[in-house]
């Protein structure tokens, strides 16, 4: 069983490519759709990496960024955020509150897989 | 040309500005230094070919030296100036204004249009950051976009995709391509759409104060009720928060035009001398009703110009009808020491302030203001304070201790000033 990526975003086609694309790399996908709940799902498995879009429904990507940094049990899990907004300062605002890497949409599928590889190692 | 009592107080500033000795000037133009100090200190009146003489020798225009520049063309090109910085040579803005008051006035002209456009981007930008609309409008449009190149992707690579999810893909691509297109034609509606005020790149304020500035700021319908507010409001063409914004105006001026009716008002406040306190005393009505209605009296019938400045507790411009003299930045940061803010920290309490604008022929204005409850809509909670400032600039009496005022700390020069939020541009304090 592959190492586990849990993939946190509401919108199920993106969820349905990436999910693809990285469990024919090997990963075991797992898939979270809303913000406010994202935590203890974090919590019950914990996973390997986590793949975090920003805007989600119920509670902000950063804001769960900012509670998996500050849990002793989620704080050393790389965190790869994903957003529709590009902007200099969303960027800087996720690596400042610890984000392992930053990704804006729309994304090429080998840059998410090649970026999954990095950070999970052989 | 005859001589104004200022004028010795020019040839003044202008030699010393050149560096030259009394005795040197005095020299050029055949008179005695000590007549020439009597000219300086405005103890001769002095005109012909003296006063062509004497501009020669200072390079300036005779017409300088006799009239000087128009005070409020100066402040514009000050105001002006401090969009460069220290790059304008600001001691040299009264020759130009002087000299090129077309060309003066074209700078002021622009300077106020680039101030316009910096709003209309400032609005623009805050609506591209903040509408809630917009924002999620571009969020379903970078995710179908970003589902369909994903998924696409996968179906175009070399890889082997069993049937099962080709068809899930393909069909993954066709409905995020439908949703595409209704949340590009949502926000290519939302963008076109022609007739919402609310997406006009002016602000409210400015489009009300257009309206104002383009009547007057005297609206005969609603003196003499043939027209109602929603009336006014309709004409105007305003809509969204500006039309909120010129309905509350236009009710506020129907209410004290029913109060005041114009034609009496208009007759005591010529036998008041324009006294706010004898005309709230005539009519039996507050101190606030009268500086609202003082500067609605219609001009060209002989009154003195008047300005109004209205403001909420946190000190943002709801009104503001210039006059001369009289300037405030409608966007924030005007100087704090118009007695409008002061009359905040203690409200229900009619302030009389002689005020002085900076610079050597300081101009003063006389200022009525007061701070009081809009209105008392629960027990409990904190009164919405409205504060009304009238500026009289032809009333002053000559204060000996005016209370100093700007337009805003940028192109103020009062170097000590303990209310100072940020620095004037550079060099301004010399010029003046």
């Amino acid at each position: 069983m592959g190492k586990r990526v849990l993939l946190i975003e509401d919108e199920p086609n993106i969820i349905e490519a990436i999910g693809f694309i990285l469990s024919r790399d090997g990963w075991t996908i797992h898939t979270h759709q809303d913000g406010q709940t994202a935590m203890a799902k974090v919590l019950a498995l914990p996973p390997d990496m986590i793949i975090l879009d920003v805007m989600l429904p119920g509670r902000s990507g950063f804001d769960i960024l900012r509670e998996l940094r500050s849990n002793d049990v989620t704080k050393g899990i790389p965190v790869m955020m994903l957003t529709a907004r590009g902007q200099e300062k969303d960027r800087e605002l996720a690596l400042r509150l610890g984000a392992t890497h930053f990704m804006t949409k729309p994304f090429s599928n080998s840059e998410v897989r090649d970026y999954v590889r990095v950070m999970m190692g052989p | 040309m005859t001589t104004t009592r200022l004028t010795g107080t020019r040839i003044r500033e202008k030699r010393l500005d050149l560096g030259l000795r009394q005795a040197a000037v005095a020299e050029l133009v055949g008179i005695s230094p000590s007549y020439l100090n009597l000219i300086e200190h405005n103890r001769r009146r002095i005109g012909g070919k003296l006063l062509s003489d004497l501009a020669r020798a200072l390079g300036v225009d005779k017409a300088f030296l006799a009239d000087g520049a128009d005070r409020d063309l100066l402040d514009q090109l000050r105001a002006a100036a401090s969009l460069i910085g220290d790059k304008a040579e600001i001691a040299r803005a009264e020759d130009l204004a002087t000299r090129f008051p077309g060309w003066a006035g074209l700078i002021t002209l622009q300077a106020r249009r680039l101030a316009v456009m910096d709003e209309r981007v400032r609005a623009l930008t805050d609506r591209m950051a903040h509408d809630p609309f917009l924002a999620t409008a571009l969020h379903d449009v970078i995710s179908a976009v970003t589902a369909i190149r994903s998924t696409a992707a996968i179906l175009v690579s070399q890889e082997q995709i069993d049937a099962d999810w080709q068809r899930r893909f393909h069909e993954n691509i066709h409905a995020d391509s439908l949703r595409l297109g209704k949340s590009s034609e949502a926000l290519v509606a939302y963008l076109d759409a022609p007739d919402d005020a609310s997406q006009s790149p002016e602000t409210p304020m400015g489009q009300v104060d257009a309206f104002l500035a383009q009547n007057n700021y005297h609206l005969p319908a609603l003196e003499d009720q043939t027209a109602t507010p929603a009336k006014i409001v309709a004409q105007s063409g305003l809509t969204g928060a500006a039309a909120a914004l010129l309905a509350g105006i236009c009710q506020q001026y129907a209410d004290d035009a029913r109060k005041l009716p114009m034609d009496s008002f208009a007759d005591a406040s010529t036998q008041c001398d324009y006294d706010p306190a004898r005309l709230a005393a005539h009519f039996g009505v507050d101190f606030a009703t009268i500086l609202r209605r003082l500067p609605c009296l219609p001009q060209g019938q002989g009154h003195p110009p008047m300005g109004l400045a209205v403001c909420d507790a946190s000190g943002a411009l709801l009104y503001f009808k210039p006059a001369p003299g009289f300037a405030m930045p409608l966007t924030g940061g005007a100087c704090p020491l118009w007695p409008l803010f002061g009359a905040l920290s203690r409200p229900s309490q009619p302030l009389r302030v002689e005020a002085a604008l900076p610079g050597h022929a300081a101009r003063h204005l006389l200022c009525y203001a007061i701070a009081v409850p809009a209105a008392v809509h629960h027990f409990d909670v904190p009164p919405v304070l409205r504060s009304y400032m009238l500026v009289l600039p032809d009333m002053t009496e000559g204060s000996s201790a005016p209370v100093p005022v700007g337009v805003s700390c940028r192109i103020c020069p009062r170097p000590d000033c303990t209310s100072r939020r940020e620095p004037a541009i550079v060099g301004l304090a010399t010029a003046l």
